[in-house]
């Protein structure tokens, strides 16, 4: 706590105290601004699989789709019989059958503007929509395949479940890799600690004989690589967002690569980052500090 | 002149570091070490490195404001005895009492606290070579805690003292052998230590400079500091006899063997 304060409070002639050590710094500097970088996608990544989990959880969740696949002239007793046994079935918040015009536009993609629905077999679909108590849909299917033979319930689990599996494991895939760039910076910063601090046994040897205490000069080299990850972090971090930025844009609904990137108050997250990284170095640091000056000592 | 300069900047120098001795002052008071005479005390002491035993059975007491050499053949243990008495080194056998503490019941920070009021200098001096000469010579205040800025003045007749005004921008490698050599007792002493050890203080340079050093370090005595020189360099005790009185003190077969022998 004391070393933190002291890192905050910053002192101009202590920093002065340990060399500059040149291109291990500017090499500090580019990691902590690389690995910066990455976690920004990484953090993106996690969001907005997240964001797909959510939705594929939540707003498909409660829907539900009833086929009616029975000849045309059987097709509309077939799909009022259906909705009548929606009404009366506990946990469905409303059912209704899509008019001739929805369907058309759901077909319109494959089958083009002009198609003559009423002379194909087209199934007629029911949209149901679940209370928050939920449906028992076995129970719904064996009233429906009494009382409507040409009626196929589909409560969306076939395909929305490993949807939702796959996103939750890209968002776990995310926070994996930015634990892992942290590592990584956490390793980073302990070499090129180690490096510098064996390098300059000679200052630590002549600081220690003018009486420096082992905290002054562990605090010399904390300071100066927790400001190196944090500058670099933080540049990293900026153009990693500004790429974000730059991302193509989709729907609002948006497929899943054009919907990467942050949204609303999630634009605050990234700015962690150098906080992390500077977190992260100040540990790296002390803790090489600490173990070579005992091995100094 | 030269008295006159180191006065002041030592008489300065003296009132900076009231708070620190105010810090150790403290340490010894738990320890019950107040009133101490004797600033530096080796009782019955052994050093051992590698299995081969280097110094034996050695008592040495510094009082406030004595004056001695330490002389011996090379590799008697000169170094290791003074590297004993700032507690750089421990001691294998024995008691080194340092102002009155124990240096086995020192921690690192008390070990720091003795070492500030200790100059210590040697042969093959180091500085901080990014530093300039300035820079070095302030780095004890800057390390603890008070900018060498601050002490501009008092660090400007220091620098006169020791005649390195006029190199005062150089770094160290730029240095002679015995503008290093000022340098070093002017980084030394500038926190107005009690001690000051000097370890083959005139081993790199010629003999009027190791005349100029000598007469730096007689002057701090007679201001009142311990000072206990390591040198095997006979000649350069003999031309201390007409200044002060100094006690000679010889190493050899591991033993201080001639202890208390005056010149």
């Amino acid at each position: 706590m004391g070393s933190l304060r002291a890192l905050l409070a910053g002192d101009r002639n202590a920093d002065r105290v340990v060399p500059p050590s040149g291109f291990t710094a500017q090499l500090t500097v580019f990691a902590a601004g690389a690995m910066a970088f990455l976690a920004v996608f990484a953090l993106a990544l996690s969001l907005a699989s997240g964001r797909l989990a959510d939705r594929w959880g939540d707003e498909l969740a409660r829907s539900a789709t009833i086929r009616i696949v029975a000849p045309l002239d059987q097709r509309s007793a077939q799909t009022d019989a259906a909705l009548r046994i929606l009404e009366t079935t506990r946990g469905i918040a409303s059912a209704r059958a899509l008019s001739d015009e929805e369907q058309r536009d759901l077909l319109a993609p494959w089958f083009g503007n002009d198609l003559a629905l009423e002379s194909l077999p087209v199934p007629r679909l029911i949209e149901v929509i679940e209370d928050t108590d939920g449906m028992d849909p076995a129970g719904l299917r064996l009233r429906l395949a009494a009382e409507v033979p040409g009626a196929v319930l589909d409560d969306h689990n076939r395909w929305r479940q490993p949807l939702i599996e796959a996103a939750t494991r890209l968002r776990l895939l995310g926070w994996v890799s930015i634990v892992l760039i942290t590592a990584a910076v956490a390793a980073m910063i302990t070499l090129a600690a180690n490096a510098a601090l064996a390098a300059n046994a000679q200052v630590i040897s002549v600081l220690r004989l003018i009486g420096a205490t082992d905290d002054y000069i562990a605090l010399a080299f904390i300071r100066r690589f927790t400001l190196r990850a944090l500058s670099g972090a933080a540049a990293g971090t900026v153009l990693g967002m500004l790429a974000m930025l730059l991302m193509p844009r989709g729907s609002d609904m948006g497929g899943f690569l054009t919907g990467l990137g942050f949204q609303g108050s999630h634009w605050l997250l990234p700015l962690l980052i150098p906080l992390l990284a500077a977190g992260v170095a100040f540990a790296a640091t002390r803790a090489a500090a600490k173990r070579t000056l005992k091995e100094l000592a | 002149m030269i008295n006159s300069h180191a006065g002041k900047a030592l008489t300065v120098a003296m009132a900076a570091k009231c708070c620190i001795e105010s810090a150790t002052m403290l340490r010894h008071n738990r320890r019950g070490d107040i009133g101490v005479k004797i600033v530096i005390e080796l009782e019955n002491v052994a050093y051992s490195y590698g299995g081969g035993e280097l110094l034996s059975d050695i008592s040495l007491k510094l009082a406030p404001g004595s004056f001695h050499f330490l002389t011996g053949p090379s590799g008697a243990g000169k170094t290791t005895l003074m590297k004993l008495c700032y507690g750089a080194l421990l001691p294998t056998a024995g008691h080194v009492r340092l102002f009155g503490a124990d240096v086995r019941g020192l921690d690192r920070d008390d070990i720091t606290a003795v070492r500030r009021r200790v100059g210590v200098v040697h042969q093959d001096v180091k500085f901080l070579d990014h530093l300039n000469v300035t820079d070095n010579i302030g780095l004890p205040l800057t390390v603890s805690g008070r900018h060498a800025e601050a002490a501009g003045n008092d660090l400007d007749e220091l620098m006169s003292w020791v005649g390195l005004t006029n190199r005062a921008d150089a770094l160290p490698p730029e240095l002679s052998g015995g503008e290093r050599q000022r340098a070093a007792l002017a980084r030394a002493v500038i926190m107005s230590p009690d001690v000051v050890l000097a370890d083959e203080p005139t081993g790199n340079v010629d003999w009027d400079m190791s005349q100029r050093l000598l007469r730096l370090l007689i002057e701090l005595n007679k201001m009142g500091k311990t000072v206990l020189i390591a040198t095997h360099d006979l000649s350069l005790i003999r031309a201390t006899k007409a200044h002060v009185q100094a006690r000679v003190l010889r190493i050899a077969n591991r033993r201080i063997q001639l202890a208390g022998a005056d010149l």
